[in-house]
């Protein structure tokens, strides 16, 4: 079975994200950049599948600007075996990604789609299930467990107030939530080895798929600052606050 | 101009963050009309008609919609979508999984997650877990949106009487089930609706440890929440998880106990009314966003507390 993974070039979760002084955007020169954690898990569970049999080929794709590929290269460090960039220019929207992840769904047919539930720039969550629809193929979205049984794939959901668990027909698409799995460190020997493996590029056109933009970032800002409040000296007076002061309790 | 809002719930009762969506839609200013999918949902649509300013509950009670299985559902509203200019469902499990299988089939953007409307065709909405606001202008006619519930008063639940219309299209895709679903079963009020939350993070040390805030949550009718450094070490299972990638909430009071205050968490309960912080390290930064903070060791302030209520 062949798995296709997507990943995503990111601000690294650790950088603390500023908008600019005039608001046009947000600050990102010189940051640092990674794979999207959500992406590095989708990652994870791919090169898992391949290990325990399921998988026989796990290929990871990109879509965004040259620099991607450093982390189509980690994913190929982490035990993908092969790289696919789609090269754009500029932000690009979750509908259009999940066009041009079609393209490459048609040329490569693969059985199972994983991608992260999110990435942590946009926290837009949409374009595993735009891919779904747009394919036809049924989704395990916010998945926190997987198995292939035969043709079907079940994937264990987190869902709101517990778990859900849902029978999918292959090819299947898959997100993934914080849970599936916790990914491995590339070893040295293994990001020397990635260097040498399969990177093909493709453009838009390649794909057929027309580069559209619906969406006009008019303004970023940072968010409402809550200021900090007072030190207590002990539970009594915490009670007392609450009650006279907040009236939040009674 | 005119919006169709999903509603939430689980065939037997409308859930309240369909009230949130509402009035979300309220402020985009258009005719409203609810789309209840289940089956055996009517009590549920008894429910929505009662809702103030609703103009047409719509209703497709069919076993295909019964889990509200995404491939099914989206199908339908894009279908259902012909007649509005606006979609709307609140960003609950739910909403996230399925509309943007609708804008998808709509061929439109989503916009996700809006915290205002700031008119018909722009939004803000919260990007990097929160650190930016962005507004967000689209250009499509229509528009598929999702509503972050605590950003959004609740409309009334009662007064209004709308009509009722079955709507008879049924849509089976075919391409997946529903095998089962484990709901944890509590006597507390859901997280995303409580008025006071209360929740450990890794301060509390292990899963045992979480049985000290029982009480206090018993006292005070209060939710019990988690970080995501609880829930990674195990403590306590995955859906109490307050944060960016969690539950998002907004109650009159939080107690964050145990809880540094990493940026993930602080998205997920920085809009409650008042926050109070109970750390040890005086200096973690969840002290920067509380209104009372108590430096003290929880394992002492915990059953004070709890004696104090």
């Amino acid at each position: 079975m062949k798995v296709l993974v997507a990943v995503k070039r990111v601000v690294d979760y650790n950088v603390k994200v500023r908008a600019k002084g005039d608001g046009s955007d947000v600050d990102l020169n010189n940051v640092k950049m990674a794979i999207n954690p959500f992406c590095e898990i989708a990652v994870e569970e791919a090169v898992r599948l391949k290990e325990a049999g399921v998988a026989t080929e796990v290929i990871a794709v990109s879509v965004g600007e040259k620099p991607c590929q450093e982390q189509i290269r980690t994913a190929l460090a982490l035990g993908a075996d092969r790289g696919i960039h789609v090269e754009t220019e500029g932000r690009v929207e979750p509908l259009v990604v999940a066009k041009l992840l079609k393209g490459v769904v048609e040329k490569e047919q693969p059985q199972l789609v994983i991608l992260g539930k999110q990435s942590i720039d946009g926290d837009n969550n949409q374009t595993g299930q735009m891919l779904g629809a747009l394919t036809n193929m049924p989704q395990g979205t916010f998945a926190s467990e997987i198995k292939v049984e035969g043709e079907k794939l079940n994937v264990i959901r987190e869902v709101d107030g517990g778990l859900q668990t849902v029978s999918l027909s292959l090819p299947a698409i898959v997100t993934t939530d914080l849970r599936l799995n916790e990914p491995r460190y590339a070893s040295l020997p293994n990001i020397m080895k990635a260097k040498k493996k399969q990177l093909d590029v493709f453009t838009p056109a390649d794909l057929g798929v027309e580069v559209t933009r619906h969406i006009t970032q008019l303004k970023v800002e940072p968010p409402p600052e809550r200021k900090a409040g007072i030190k207590v000296e002990d539970v009594a007076q915490l009670v007392d606050k609450l009650k006279n002061e907040a009236k939040v309790i009674s | 101009m005119s919006t169709l809002v999903i509603a939430e719930h689980d065939n037997s009762s409308l859930k309240p963050a369909t009230l949130n969506a509402v009035a979300a839609a309220q402020a985009m200013g258009a005719d409203i009309d609810i789309l209840v999918a289940g089956a055996d949902c009517s009590a549920v649509a008894d429910q929505a008609k009662a809702i103030p300013g609703v103009g047409k509950v719509l209703v497709a009670d069919n076993a295909a919609y019964e889990h509200q299985l995404a491939e099914n559902v989206s199908l339908l509203i894009a279908e259902l979508a012909a007649n509005y200019d606006n979609i709307v469902a609140p960003s609950t499990s739910n909403g996230k999984n399925t509309l943007p299988r609708v804008a998808a089939l709509l061929d439109v953007a989503q916009i996700s997650d809006i915290i205002s409307v700031e008119s018909a065709d722009t939004f803000k909405r919260p990007i990097y877990a929160g650190n930016v606001i962005a507004t967000v202008q689209t250009s499509d006619a229509k528009k598929v949106i999702t509503v972050r519930t605590t950003a959004f008063d609740a409309v009334a639940a009662e007064g209004g009487a709308a009509t009722v219309e079955a709507v008879s299209s049924v849509h089976d895709a075919g391409i997946s089930t529903f095998v089962g679903q484990e709901v944890a079963v509590s006597d507390r009020p859901e997280l995303t609706a409580a008025p006071v939350v209360i929740s450990g993070g890794r301060g509390m040390q292990n899963g045992d440890n979480f049985k000290l805030l029982d009480g206090i949550a018993d006292k005070l009718g209060a939710a019990i929440g988690a970080s995501r450094a609880a829930v990674d070490a195990g403590f306590v299972p995955n859906d109490m998880q307050v944060g960016q990638t969690g539950k998002i909430v907004a109650p009159d009071l939080y107690i964050a106990v145990g809880i540094s205050g990493a940026i993930q968490h602080l998205a997920g309960m920085k809009d409650s009314k008042v926050i109070v912080a109970i750390n040890k390290d005086e200096d973690a930064p969840i002290f920067q966003v509380a209104d009372y903070g108590l430096v003290a060791d929880l394992f002492n302030a915990l059953p004070e507390l709890e004696a104090a209520l």
